[in-house]
């Protein structure tokens, strides 16, 4: 521009712009500012060159480098499983005797089957492994099948009643609505309530337990203390797995309900059910 | 006007030279252009000072954490350690968890106080002597000085166009500020270290990456605050300076120019005197401004770029000793001493600054000068701070003396709160830490207080429930998880919820440490 006009306060050069009488200084932004914005604009041009930038239809440049996120979350998988390795390799060459002999495979095994267990076993047996009705709880001391280390191995390996599995375990209680009369499944009723609670009708119980001798005890037992050999529930017990009163303890005599539990060692490994075993025996009830 | 450098100009009464005509200003820009400040090396008492405080400091820094301290066989023999990857903190024979990070943060409300205590007593000294711009500025001046020469030799030099001399004096000077520089970053890693293992590593290439980007970061922002920004930082970066006028107050040290006696200044005492005109002390050589790293003229009064190092006191003092006149023309003075000193000089500003006023025939000064009085450093706000910063110190050592070494926490289960046994019994599980603080392995008895008829299981001990007592190994400086079941019989149920205590006591030390805890039920059995 010919006719430069300067500010005559601050001496500095305008612009040449005018809004309303107000004139533009024209004042350059400070040097190390410009040179921090330049050296943005190629730390920018760089950037998308090395790395994935420009999204595309359904995935994005991949930059010279080729880092992608995923990539790098299953290296650092990989090395997580790798430094898990020695551990993992001591479990599955040891029996879960000799893993419970070891501190230290015990501790990694806990904590390995407590993760493994809020994936496979809550939804039937609950996050705190505290069961319901139908569902035992496994913070108890009351077994089913037993409760010592080989036991519960065993449980999880095969499964309960589960018919693609050969080992599994398998019991069947009888409908005895076919066997015996309705007033006789009363009166056996009566006397399997009276072994935990106080009866609420004392003339049935004596004809039950009678019954019981006949029917039942060659299951659970003479005294009714139930037989892990058929899985076959402690009655005399203060733990109940399906039933509460009795009515449901008729309904159950007259048409049982039986839980199935599917063999685990086909789909998770031997190596993780043995975890589970272990931390299922850590839980409190373990024998 | 420049907004930011205070107005320093306009408080003072003018002197000959200023009161003729001068030059149409020039136009003054909104933001000041860096001056250089070659600032020339100077002797005196408070120079000496000012080394000995780098001395003290950069020693400190330098070589803390080479300090070893014997802790036994379980413990890191550093005497001062950050040891971030196993949160503990080592202080000599202190030994910090990180419930009790607290110290730290008292000893930096301590850090407070003590800087508003010392800055209302003896005002900026936190900023002249021992703030680690200044230390550090302070060292680059010096080896700038030696390579590049005094102050005109700095000047020439920077002037000079480049030249194979210039270029060589340039870069060993910054070499050697960048040494510094990555020497002060190296310092800083070694304390969240071993400093020998972590030393060797360095060098090799085997230690951390944080170590290295921590050295780099630090090494850059000690060469460019320490060597390129110098005042700068103080000036424009620094909020220090700006709330500290709420510690400051008339009875506060500041390095004030007394005027009184130096006013009117004068290069040519004998011509003054010869025309019979009042001559001043000061004999305008200025020396103070040529020592000033801030590159201020403290004549020109109460300025905040002044960090009260002092230098130009000491200039000062070598020309008032040259010159047969006494001390203390600049020097420490509190803003009442010296006013009450100008109102004798001018009358009680009736007149302007007349020398007579405060000087005897005999050239020494007249009685009513006000000189510093020790007995100002003890006034109210003083002995508040000093009450403050002693009471939180004395807290901190309380605490200190008083605090456990053994302690036990305890986490009820969530899920399930409570298992039924097949006897009836209910079941709490509850995880354990037990925490031994001290790093020597030792035994310690755990035991139920309270729930009658309850008994303990603890798996990893024992399988049984043997007793309410357990004798529990525990590592040295660890904490120690453990799962503990307590059942309590059916009989002795009634209430869904009681109360009781895990006892934890070391029999051979006598220490004991209880948590109230609470067994869960059904309720009470029919």
């Amino acid at each position: 521009m010919a006719d430069k006009h300067i500010d005559e306060i601050s001496g500095v050069e305008t612009t040449g712009h005018e809004w309303d009488g107000i004139r533009e200084l024209n004042n350059p932004l400070p040097r190390w500012w410009l040179w921090f914005f330049y050296g943005t604009i190629v730390w920018a041009i760089v950037y998308m060159i090395l790395y994935p930038a420009w999204p595309l239809l359904t995935s994005a440049t991949p930059g010279i480098w080729g880092y992608s996120s995923r990539a790098e979350v299953a290296a650092e998988i990989v090395a997580a499983k790798e430094a898990q390795g020695e551990m993992l390799q001591k479990i599955a060459d040891s029996s879960v005797q000799e893993i419970l002999a070891d501190p230290q495979l015990t501790k990694f095994a806990t904590a390995a089957g407590a993760a493994a267990f809020k994936v496979n076993c809550v939804q039937c047996h609950g996050s705190g492994a505290a069961g319901g009705a139908g569902y035992p709880n496994l913070n108890d001391d009351d077994w089913l099948w037993g409760g010592n280390i080989e036991q519960i191995h065993q449980t999880i390996s095969h499964g309960i009643r589960f018919q693609d599995d050969a080992e599994t375990r398998a019991s069947e209680m009888p409908a005895f609505g076919d066997i015996l009369k309705p007033d006789e499944i009363k009166q056996v009723a009566a006397y399997v309530v009276s072994l935990t609670e106080k009866p609420h009708n004392a003339a049935l119980v004596e004809p039950g337990k009678q019954l019981f001798a006949d029917n039942c005890a060659s299951c659970h037992g003479q005294d009714a203390k139930g037989n892990r050999e058929f899985g076959a529930p402690n009655l005399a017990d203060a733990i109940w797995l399906k039933v509460r009163g009795e009515e449901q303890i008729i309904a159950q005599i007259r048409q049982p309900k039986h839980g199935v539990m599917p063999a685990w060692t086909a789909r998770l490994g031997d190596t993780t059910v043995k975890e589970l075993a272990v931390y299922i025996h850590s839980l409190g009830g373990g024998e | 006007m420049n907004l930011y450098t205070a107005p320093s100009t306009k408080d003072r009464k003018k002197t000959e030279d200023e009161k003729r005509p001068a030059a149409p200003p020039p136009h003054e820009p909104l933001y000041e252009a860096q001056k250089k400040i070659f600032p020339k090396e100077i002797k005196g008492r408070f120079r000496r000072f000012k080394w000995l405080v780098m001395l003290i400091t950069l020693g400190i820094y330098y070589l803390t954490p080479w300090i070893r301290w014997d802790r036994g066989p379980f413990a890191p023999d550093q005497a001062v350690l950050v040891d971030l990857a196993n949160r503990r903190f080592y202080f000599f024979m202190i030994e910090i968890w990180p419930q009790e990070f607290f110290f730290v943060a008292g000893l930096l409300v301590m850090a407070g106080f003590g800087l508003f205590l010392v800055t209302s007593a003896v005002g900026r000294a936190w900023c002249g002597y021992a703030c680690p711009q200044t230390v550090w500025v302070d060292l680059f001046l010096a080896v700038e000085r030696f390579v590049e020469g005094d102050r005109n030799a700095r000047i020439k030099l920077d002037a000079s166009p480049w030249s194979a001399q210039k270029l060589a004096k340039r870069t060993v000077k910054h070499a050697a500020w960048l040494l510094i520089a990555i020497a002060t970053g190296g310092a800083w890693i070694f304390y969240f270290a071993d400093a020998p293992s972590l030393a060797f590593d360095f060098v090799t290439g085997h230690a951390a990456f944080v170590a290295y980007s921590t050295v780099a970061i630090l090494t850059a922002t000690t060469y460019v605050l320490g060597g390129l920004m110098r005042e700068q930082v103080c000036i424009y970066m620094c909020p220090w300076p700006r709330i500290q006028g709420a510690m400051l107050d008339d009875n506060s040290l500041v390095v004030t120019y007394n005027d009184w006696r130096g006013e009117p200044r004068g290069k040519s005492a004998k011509k003054a005197v010869a025309e019979e005109r009042a001559v001043g002390d000061c004999v305008d050589c200025n020396a103070c401004v040529a020592v000033c790293p801030m590159g201020i003229d403290i004549r020109d009064g109460q300025q905040f770029e002044c960090i009260t190092c002092a230098l130009c006191i000491d200039a000062c003092d070598n020309v008032m000793d040259k010159l047969g006149r006494e001390r203390g023309l600049i020097a420490y003075a509190t803003l009442n001493e010296y006013q009450s000193n100008m109102a004798l000089a001018t009358d009680g500003g009736r007149s302007s600054i007349d020398p007579n006023r405060v000087r005897k025939s005999d050239g020494s000064f007249v009685d009513q000068i006000r000189h510093f009085d020790w007995k100002i450093l003890l006034r109210l706000r003083t002995l508040l701070y000093m009450g403050v910063w002693s009471a939180v110190g004395l807290a901190l050592l309380v605490a200190l003396l008083s605090r456990d070494r053994l302690e036990i926490n305890v986490l009820h289960d969530r899920n399930p709160q409570f298992v039924l046994e097949s006897d009836g019994s209910i079941r709490n599980g509850y995880t354990v830490r037990l925490l031994n603080m001290i790093p020597e392995r030792r035994t310690v008895f755990l035991s139920l207080q309270g729930l009658p008829g309850a008994e303990m299981k603890i798996p990893e001990i024992s399988t049984d429930y043997a007793d309410r007592v357990f004798a529990i190994p525990l590592d040295p400086d660890k904490a120690t998880p453990l799962k503990v079941f307590v059942t309590l019989p059916k009989k002795a149920i009634f209430d869904p919820r009681e109360g009781f205590n895990f006892v934890l006591e070391d029999r051979a030390s006598g220490e004991t440490d209880i948590y109230h805890a609470n067994f869960n039920t059904p309720g009470a059995s029919k």
